[in-house]
C-alpha cells in the first residue's frame, strides 16, 4: 500500500507513476506461477524446452507486456471500453459459433495474422467488464428491477448460449459464474438470489436432457462411475488420480514423472498438467502451489475492497473470481471431484488464447489497482 | 453530484460484506482442494504409487529354451532352433484385426485357415497379448517384414525358439511331439508360460513324460512401456531357469536302422538291454513326423494321419496289445521245468480232444514224439496243450506275470498298455462262468483271452536271457542326475529251467527250429528266438470247405500277426528283441527284421556296455543354451 497523500493520488498520474503504483509483489507471484508452468511444459516434454515451454515463455513474456501495458491504462478508459469490447467479443463469437457450424463440428478458434484467438476467451473478461460498468451505474435498488436484472442477465446469457453452442461447457460455467457472482456482489436481492437457485435446480436435470452433448453426459456418466468406461473415457479420470495420487507426500521429483512422460495422461501439456506437478512434488508442492493461487487471489480481492469505483470494485473482484474459477474447475477435473470439463490451469497449462486473457485480466486487475483512488461518478461516460 | 452518495455507501457496504463472503467462499474451495490433495497423495499415496508402477512396469514372460533329448552317445533327437515369427497385439492394431492381417498376408504368404486362427487365437486371448500369426519364417520373409513394420500397426516380429526333432519320423514312438496348450493343459497348472502365445508342451512320449523338466522355469523381462504398450526400457531381466537335458538310453543308429529295417510295414520291435533294461531302440512304424505338430498340422495332414489303417499315430510298441501267440511258450515251459515238467515227453498226433472239443496243432500232421527242447523248437502247440492242462492257470498266470506282463512295466513313456493274463477268479468275477480247461489248453499256446505288448515281450526276452527281473526303462538321465539302475532281482525260476528254456529258443534259430531261415551265421552273434502267429480271427469250418485255407486268400486287414521275440548273442545274452509285423504272419518278416537289427546292434556295440551317458562332473557345466526367447 502507498502512503502517498489522496490528494496526489487524485491527480492524473503519470506513466512512471503508474508502474511505481503496479503491485508489483502480485506481478511477481504470478511470475513464478509462470515459471513453474514452465517447467512443467519443460518436463512434460521429457526434459525439452520444445516443444512447448520455449513457446510458452515467449506467450508469457508478451502477456508480461500486456499486463503493464493495460495497468497503466486509466481505468476510465476501460470503462469507456466495456461495451465496445462487449460487442466485439460478442460478434465473434456468433461468428465462429457459426461458422463452426458450418464447418466442421467444434470450432473455437479464429485467426487472426499468427495468433489463434478464442473468443470465449474474450468473452470472459469483456462480460466482467460490461457488467461490472452495468452495474457501476445501477444502485442497489436499481439492480434487482426487473428490467435491469433482465438486461444484465442477457448481458451474461447471450454469450453463454453461444459458448455452449461451441460446445465449450467449461467456459460457459465460467461465464455463468462470473456474471452470477458480479449481479450477487452488485447487491442483488435475496429475493431473486433464493428462488434463482431453486431454478437452477430444476434446470439442471432440463439441461441434462436437452443441451448436453452425448460425449459431455458421457463424460459425466463416466465420472460417477470411472470404472464403467475404464479404457475410455473414465482412462483420463483414473490415471489423473493414479498420477496425483503416486506423488505422494514429497514427490517423485522434478522430470520424475512417469504418468505423464509415458502418456498415461492425456493432454498432459494442457488441461492435465497440474496432475503431471502433483506427481512430481506430491503432496508438499501441490498445497504449496495453491497457497500460490489463494495468495494471488487473497491480492486480488484485496484491490477490489481497496478501489474507490464500483466500476473498480466489481471489475477487480470479477476479474479475481474469473482467475479462481479457472483454478477451481481445472483442479477439481484433474482430482476427479468434477467431471472433466476442458478447462486449462491458468498460467501453467500450455495455451495462447488462456495465456493472453489470463495476462490481461491481471493487467486490468493491476489498472484498477493503481488508478484504485479514482472516483467515478455512478452515471459518468453517459451510457445507460 | 456528490461523489459518494448514500445510496452508493449502501453498495459499497454490501459490495465488502459480499466479498468477504465469497472470500471465505473461494478459502474454502482451496481447503477442499487441499483435503482432496491429502486424500489421493498422502492416505491413499502408496495404492496409486502402486497403480503408477503397474502402469509403468510391464511384465513380459520370456519363455525358457526347452531341454534337449540326447541319445545314450549324447546325439540330439530333439532340440531347438530359431524360429523367425510375427505377432499380433490386437489392441494395438489401429486399423483392426483383419485389416491388419490383410496387409500382412500382402509381405508373406498367409493362408485362410490360418488367418481363421489368428482371429479365433484373439479372440481367446486378452487385447494386449501378442498373439503369432505365422512362425517358422525363412530370413527373407522376416527381413521383408521388418522392412514394411513401420505401416503394420500392432505387428511385433520376434525370434523364439521352436522344438526341432532332427530325425522326424524314425524317433516319434520315443519322443512324441509339442504342441500347443489346450485348455484342458491349463485346467490344474498355474505355470504362467502355459499362457504365453505360441508356447509348446509335450502331448506325447518322452516330450509329454519329462514335459516339467524339459519345460524350464519362466523367466521374465520387466519393462518400462508408455501407455501405448510401447516398450520404453528394459529395467531388469530374469532370464529363467532353462529345460533339463534328458540322456535316453536309445541309440539312436539302432533306432534308426530298426525303424527303416521295418519299412512300411504296420509294426512294432523293442530293443532291449538284456541286463540293464535300457531301451536300446523302439520303434512303431509307420511313424509320423513330429516336426509337422510342432509348426501346427494341417487338417488334411492330421485326417491323412488318423485315416491310416496302419495307424501311425497309435504307438504299438506299447500301447498295441496282441495275443502273444507262441512267443507266449518259453513262460509256460519255464513253469513247466519249474513244476517238474522236465522230462516231458508228448506224442503230437496233430490235435488232441478234450471232451467233444478239438485242439489242433498248427502242424496238421503233427510232430510225433516232442521233448521240452523240440517243443520250442518246433512251436508243438500239443506239447504246450498238455504242459498247460499238467500246470493249470493259476501257475501258468504266476508265470507269465513272473515275466513281466499282464501288468505295465512303468516305463518313461505314457500311453502304455498293461496287456493282459487271463485267471481263473478274474473269468468268474468278469462273466459270473467258471474257468474252463479248454481256455487253459488256448491259454498255453499264447491265445484265448491272453494279450501283451510288443515290450512286454521284448521284457519277456530280456528276463528269459537275463534269468533277472529286469525292467525297461528309457530315460538314464534327467538334468544332472543320473537314474542309478541296480542289478535286477533273480526271477523265481530255476538256472536249470532257464538253461533248458534258452536251450530250446537256440534250437529255434540255430538248430532246424521255426525261425532256422534266418539264424544269423556270423560266430558268436548267434541270436535265440521264440516265433509266434496271432490270430487275428478264426479261419470258420466254412471258409475251410470253400478252400480259404491259409492267409494269404485273404485281404491284409484279416491276415494273423506275425511276432517273434529273441535274444542274442546266444552264448551271453545283452539284446533282447521283441518284434511284430500286424498281418505279416506270411513269409517272416518279423523274424527277417529282427535278424538285422540284432545283428546291426552286436556289430555296432559288440558288448553292449558302450555309452557316452555324461558324468556328473560333466553334467555340473549344462550344455549352452540357444539364445532368444519365445
Amino acid at each position: 500500500m502507498t502512503t502517498r497523500p489522496y490528494a496526489a493520488m487524485r491527480r492524473t498520474l503519470s506513466v512512471v507513476d503508474k508502474l511505481y503504483e503496479v503491485n508489483w509483489g502480485m506481478v511477481l507471484l504470478i511470475t513464478i506461477v509462470a515459471c513453474i508452468g514452465f517447467a512443467m511444459l519443460y518436463s512434460v516434454a521429457g526434459g525439452n524446452f520444445s516443444p512447448w515451454a520455449t513457446t510458452q515463455i515467449i506467450r508469457f513474456l508478451a502477456g508480461f507486456a500486456i499486463l503493464v501495458a493495460v495497468s497503466v491504462v486509466d481505468i476510465r478508459t476501460w470503462l469507456s471500453l466495456a461495451y465496445p469490447a462487449y460487442g466485439v467479443s460478442l460478434v465473434l463469437l456468433i461468428g465462429v459459433v457459426i461458422a463452426g457450424h458450418v464447418g466442421k463440428g467444434a470450432e473455437r478458434w479464429i485467426t487472426l495474422g499468427p495468433l489463434g484467438l478464442q473468443p470465449s476467451e474474450l468473452m470472459k473478461i469483456s462480460l466482467v467488464l460490461a457488467l461490472a460498468r452495468f452495474l457501476h451505474g445501477k444502485s442497489v435498488e436499481d439492480i434487482s428491477k426487473p428490467a435491469n436484472l433482465a438486461l444484465a442477465l442477457a448481458m451474461i446469457g447471450i454469450p453463454a448460449v453461444f459458448v455452449v453452442l461451441q460446445p465449450n461447457l467449461g467456459t460457459t460455467l465460467i461465464i455463468l459464474a462470473d456474471g452470477a457472482s458480479l449481479l450477487f456482489l452488485a447487491g442483488l436481492s435475496w429475493w431473486w438470489i433464493l428462488p434463482a437457485l431453486s431454478a437452477v435446480a430444476v434446470a439442471v436435470p432440463t439441461a441434462w436432457q436437452f443441451v448436453l452433448h452425448d460425449y459431455q453426459k458421457r463424460r459425466v456418466l463416466t465420472f460417477l462411475d470411472p470404472a464403467s468406461d475404464a479404457l475410455g473415457a473414465g482412462w483420463n479420470i483414473t490415471q489423473a488420480k493414479i498420477a496425483i495420487g503416486s506423488g505422494g507426500a514429497t514427490g517423485k521429483g522434478f522430470l520424475g514423472g512417469t504418468q505423464s512422460k509415458l502418456n498415461f495422461l492425456p493432454e498432459k501439456h494442457t488441461d492435465f498438467i497440474f496432475t503431471n506437478f502433483a506427481e512430481e512434488f506430491g503432496f508438499v508442492g501441490s498445497v504449496a502451489l495453491l497457497i500460490l493461487f489463494a495468495v494471488i487471489i487473497g491480492y486480488g480481492v484485496q484491490i477490489a475492497g481497496s478501489a474507490r469505483s464500483q466500476f473498480g470494485r466489481l471489475l477487480a473482484m470479477g476479474l479475481t473470481l474469473n482467475f479462481f474459477f479457472y483454478i477451481m474447475i481445472n483442479a477439481s477435473m484433474v482430482m476427479g471431484l468434477i467431471p472433466v470439463v476442458g478447462i486449462p490451469m491458468p498460467l501453467i497449462s500450455y495455451g495462447g488464447s488462456a495465456m493472453f486473457s489470463v495476462m490481461f485480466g491481471f493487467g486490468l486487475l493491476m489498472s484498477v489497482h493503481v488508478h484504485r483512488q479514482v472516483e467515478i461518478p455512478r452515471h459518468s461516460g453517459g451510457i445507460i | 453530484m456528490p461523489l459518494f452518495d448514500r445510496k452508493d455507501k449502501s453498495r459499497y457496504a454490501s459490495f465488502t460484506r459480499r466479498s468477504l463472503g465469497m472470500s471465505a467462499g473461494m478459502a474454502a474451495v482451496f481447503a477442499v482442494l487441499g483435503g482432496r490433495l491429502y486424500q489421493l497423495q498422502i492416505r491413499n499415496g502408496n495404492q496409486y504409487m502402486t497403480e503408477a508402477e503397474e502402469n509403468r512396469v510391464n511384465q513380459r514372460l520370456l519363455a525358457p529354451p526347452r531341454g534337449r533329448v540326447l541319445d545314450r552317445f549324447g546325439v540330439e533327437l530333439a532340440n531347438n532352433r530359431r524360429n523367425y515369427r510375427v505377432l499380433l497385439v490386437s489392441e494395438q492394431a489401429t486399423e483392426g484385426v483383419e485389416a491388419a492381417l490383410d496387409t500382412i498376408g500382402k509381405v508373406i504368404e498367409l493362408t485362410d485357415a490360418q488367418k481363421k486362427r489368428v482371429l479365433h487365437d484373439i479372440q481367446m486371448n486378452k487385447k494386449f497379448v501378442p498373439v503369432p500369426v505365422a512362425e517358422n519364417l525363412t530370413w527373407e520373409e522376416f527381413a521383408r517384414i521388418n522392412m514394411h513394420l513401420p505401416y503394420l500397426a500392432g505387428v511385433q516380429p520376434d525370434v523364439g525358439q521352436t522344438r526341432d526333432y532332427p530325425f522326424g519320423v524314425e524317433l516319434s514312438p520315443v519322443l512324441g511331439y509339442v504342441a500347443s496348450v489346450s485348455p484342458d493343459d491349463k485346467k490344474d497348472a498355474d505355470d504362467p508360460l502355459l499362457s504365453l502365445p505360441g508356447f509348446r508342451i509335450g502331448k506325447r512320449g518322452i516330450e509329454k513324460a519329462f514335459d516339467s523338466e524339459v519345460r524350464g522355469t519362466a523367466g521374465a523381462s520387466r519393462v518400462e512401456v508408455n501407455a501405448y504398450g510401447r516398450v520404453i526400457r528394459e529395467l531388469s531381466r530374469d532370464p529363467g531357469v532353462p529345460g533339463q537335458d534328458i540322456w535316453l538310453t536309445i541309440d539312436k543308429e539302432l533306432q534308426t536302422f530298426t525303424a527303416q529295417r521295418m519299412g512300411a510295414e504296420s509294426a512294432a520291435c523293442v530293443v532291449l538291454d538284456c541286463q540293464t533294461g535300457d531301451v536300446l531302440a523302439l520303434a512303431s512304424t509307420p511313424g509320423y513326423d513330429p516336426n509337422l505338430f510342432n509348426v501346427g498340422i494341417t487338417p488334411d495332414q492330421w485326417k491323412g494321419l488318423i485315416t491310416d489303417d496302419h495307424k501311425p499315430l497309435v504307438n504299438k510298441a506299447l500301447s498295441g496289445a496282441y495275443p502273444p501267440g507262441s512267443t507266449f511258450k518259453p513262460a509256460m515251459a519255464l513253469a513247466a521245468v519249474q513244476n517238474g515238467l522236465k522230462d516231458l515227453h508228448v506224442n503230437c498226433t496233430g490235435a488232441v480232444t478234450l471232451g467233444n472239443h478239438q485242439f489242433h496243432c498248427w502242424k496238421r500232421g503233427g510232430h510225433g514224439g516232442v521233448d521240452l527242447k523240440r517243443g520250442i523248437a518246433q512251436s508243438c502247440d500239443v506239447f504246450f496243450y498238455e504242459v498247460a492242462r499238467r500246470l493249470g492257470i493259476d501257475k501258468m498266470e504266476a508265470a507269465a506275470r513272473a515275466m513281466g506282463m499282464g501288468a505295465t512295466s512303468g516305463i518313461e513313456i505314457p500311453g502304455e498298455n498293461s496287456g493282459f493274463i487271463p485267471s481263473a477268479a478274474w473269468k468268474e468275477a468278469r462273466f459270473g462262468i467258471p474257468w474252463q480247461m479248454g481256455e487253459t489248453l488256448n491259454t498255453g499256446i499264447g491265445q484265448g483271452y491272453v494279450l501283451a505288448t510288443p515290450l512286454q515281450l521284448a521284457t519277456l526276452a530280456a528276463r528269459i536271457a537275463s534269468g533277472r527281473a529286469v525292467v525297461p526303462r528309457i530315460a538314464h538321465t534327467v538334468g544332472t542326475i543320473a537314474q542309478p539302475r541296480p542289478l535286477a532281482d533273480p526271477l523265481p525260476f530255476t538256472d536249470e529251467a532257464f538253461a533248458a528254456i534258452r536251450d530250446g529258443m537256440n534250437a529255434v534259430c540255430n538248430e532246424g527250429g521255426t525261425a532256422s531261415r534266418w539264424r544269423i551265421a556270423e560266430p558268436g552273434m548267434e541270436m535265440a528266438g521264440k516265433t509266434g502267429t496271432a490270430q487275428v480271427r478264426v479261419i470258420t469250418k466254412q471258409e475251410r470247405s470253400t478252400g480259404v485255407l491259409n492267409d494269404t486268400a485273404l485281404p491284409w486287414k484279416m491276415r494273423d500277426h506275425g511276432l517273434f521275440i529273441a535274444f542274442a548273442p546266444v552264448a551271453a545274452p545283452r539284446y533282447a528283441l521283441a518284434c511284430i509285423v500286424e498281418h505279416g504272419a506270411l513269409g517272416h518278416p518279423q523274424v527277417q527284421i529282427a535278424h538285422d537289427v540284432l545283428l546291426f546292434a552286436q556289430k555296432r556295440n559288440p558288448l553292449g556296455m558302450r555309452t557316452a551317458y555324461p558324468t556328473n562332473a560333466a553334467l555340473a557345466t549344462p550344455p549352452v543354451p540357444l539364445g532368444g526367447h519365445g
